[in-house]
């Protein structure tokens, strides 16, 4: 009996071990290549490198504004998520203190909203905004993100903020608090837990994000995935720059990744069962 | 006392919902709204002169490429959602299986999803264009020969094997948390009386867990249809443009070819294509819920 189930933990250790290679292998491949000349690429893609080089890194590192766009891509994410979280967080406080029928069909036309994909309304949408877009557009970029992030946040917020009792608010009120403060002096700092889940999901959606920031940025302004798929796209068959641009583009998030990952998965998993 | 309470909620609405709800309007509402409109009419991207009742749909639904970009979606969607669902509660139930490295597992697999799909879909394009195509020429495996992006049936199984690899590592999470969150004594009740693994996941785990089904299989329809990324940098709709997904073929349409109007004809009908999906999705978990 014990044996056959040390026997079935290696064979589950074993598909584990399989599927975790599998996983990764794609970004080894890129790691093992961005140190080598082209030819040592071409001849021999899996190997190790014969021949170490940073010359890739250099290239690449200039070619592709890497510093410029890491520092539009903070500054974009970061302001967009702060916002986001300041707005959605005081829009589900109103929504679930006050109860009457414009707070509930709100509510309602918030979470249908979520259904609808941005390609929909992309469009309209730019002829619309376009004069914003031209006067500043990393502004208008970080006005758009509230309000297509604004449904999910306040969503989120919303559940959270359900299952505090309303005691609290009653008993700062009597205190001669007002709505303002009860709000940010006591109920925000309750909502830590969930901020976090806000945070983190909006972060990655906003890092990441391509179609918009496409439509939107300029040169000056792009954000990583902009600026990486236009390097590659220039700069595809110099495949030793192109790596090495692959792996300056993913380092960043990893990093921060590995650096938070216990609040990344709880916060992903607290999102999830919403 | 009623007119104190209203005078204190409206002020309440104007600190802490008005700037929110307004942005949420001008931003998402408006635009959608206007889109529905401007595909009755003959808009240029500028302006529009007069009514052209349903002529913008029945220009693209004469139009034989968008037919092949809806039946290449559907098929994408379709196969995307069961192969990443079934691979991300593979992964799911691996994770869980108490194995002490499960954790260093959890975060390999997690990792591609926190990449976007466009520096995914380059670093495939690598793969698929070169390693592989090397790797065969070295070790004769007729297989990879030719670059898999170049035939569009190959195309299509590598978009599938990017995505899988992207979006499983997520849904493994959701999958996860409904294991979970699984009571231990009904697992032991369900032990005692003698139930195999087997019939414990058909009959107890995936019963008890059928919202997190729910979610993730709603979360990749959702994303199948609005993929854009991984295609544009993997296959880039190539070769042509028989790989193009329903949103790289709007792009296409509005932004390449200027044709504003039957692009956003196609967008609404994209939308409807979404909605609908997403409907009967609830009408079926909900009988898959009283069924418990």
């Amino acid at each position: 009996m014990k044996i056959q189930r040390s026997m079935g933990r290696k064979i589950i250790f074993g598909f584990g071990l399989f599927a975790s290679i599998t996983y990764v292998a794609p970004f080894f491949l890129v790691l093992l290549n961005s140190f080598k000349p082209k030819f040592d690429i071409l001849a021999n893609p899996l190997g190790w490198p014969t021949q170490f080089t940073w010359d890739n890194f250099q290239q690449a590192l200039q070619k592709m504004n890497f510093f410029r766009s890491l520092v539009n891509s903070i500054i974009i994410t970061f302001f967009s998520v702060s916002i986001l979280i300041v707005l959605s967080s005081m829009l589900a406080y109103y929504l679930a203190r006050t109860k009457n029928k414009f707070t509930k069909t709100t509510f309602l036309i918030l979470v249908a909203s979520m259904i609808v994909p941005f390609q929909a309304l992309m469009i309209p949408f730019m002829s619309i905004f376009a004069q914003f877009v031209s006067i500043n557009n990393r502004i208008a970029l970080i006005f758009f993100y509230q309000g297509f992030g604004v449904a999910l946040s306040t969503f989120l917020y919303h559940g959270f903020i359900s299952k505090i009792p309303t005691e609290i608010d009653e008993a700062a009120s009597v205190d001669g608090a007002n709505d303002f403060t009860i709000f940010w002096r006591i109920i925000f700092p309750m909502l830590r837990p969930i901020t976090a889940t806000v945070a983190i999901v909006n972060s990655l959606w906003i890092w990441n994000d391509f179609l918009l920031p496409r439509l939107v940025l300029t040169r000056e302004t792009q954000t990583l995935p902009l600026s990486t798929y236009l390097f590659y796209g220039q700069y595809s068959t110099q495949y030793g720059q192109a790596m090495a641009g692959l792996l300056l583009a993913v380092i960043p998030i990893i990093a921060f990744f590995l650096f938070l990952q216990k609040q990344f998965i709880s916060g992903l998993s607290s999102g999830a069962v919403k | 006392m009623s007119r104190q309470n209203r005078a204190r909620n409206r002020k309440k609405f104007l600190i802490f919902g008005a700037i929110p709800l307004s942005i949420f309007l001008s931003v998402l509402i408006y635009p959608f709204l206007q889109g529905f409109f401007l595909t009755f009419t003959n808009w240029n991207g500028f302006g529009y002169t007069k009514f052209s009742g349903f002529s913008n749909y029945t220009k693209s639904f004469r139009d034989p490429a968008f037919w092949t970009t809806l039946g290449f979606t559907l098929k994408f969607v379709f196969v995307s959602m069961i192969l990443v669902n079934a691979v991300a509660f593979g992964l799911a139930l691996l994770v869980t299986s108490k194995l002490k490295s499960s954790n260093i597992f959890r975060t390999f697999f997690f990792i591609p999803n926190l990449i976007g799909g466009v520096v995914l879909g380059v670093i495939w394009q690598f793969i698929f264009n070169t390693a592989l195509v090397s790797i065969s020429g070295k070790f004769k495996l007729p297989f990879f020969n030719d670059s898999w992006l170049n035939d569009t049936n190959k195309a299509f199984w590598a978009l599938i094997i990017v995505t899988v690899w992207q979006s499983s590592g997520y849904m493994m999470i959701i999958y996860i948390t409904g294991l979970i969150s699984i009571e231990q004594e009904v697992l032991e009740a369900a032990k005692v009386d003698g139930a195999s693994p087997i019939r414990m996941l058909y009959s107890i785990k995936m019963p008890l867990m059928a919202q997190a089904f729910t979610i993730a299989l709603f979360l990749t329809m959702r994303g199948g249809f609005m993929a854009y990324d991984v295609n544009l940098a993997l296959t880039g709709g190539g070769p042509y443009r028989t790989t193009e997904l329903i949103s790289m073929h709007i792009f296409q349409e509005a932004f390449a070819f200027g044709h504003f109007g039957t692009g956003q004809a196609q967008a609404v009908i994209m939308f409807f294509m979404v909605a609908a999906a997403a409907l009967i999705q609830v009408v079926v978990s909900k009988r898959m819920e009283v069924q418990q």
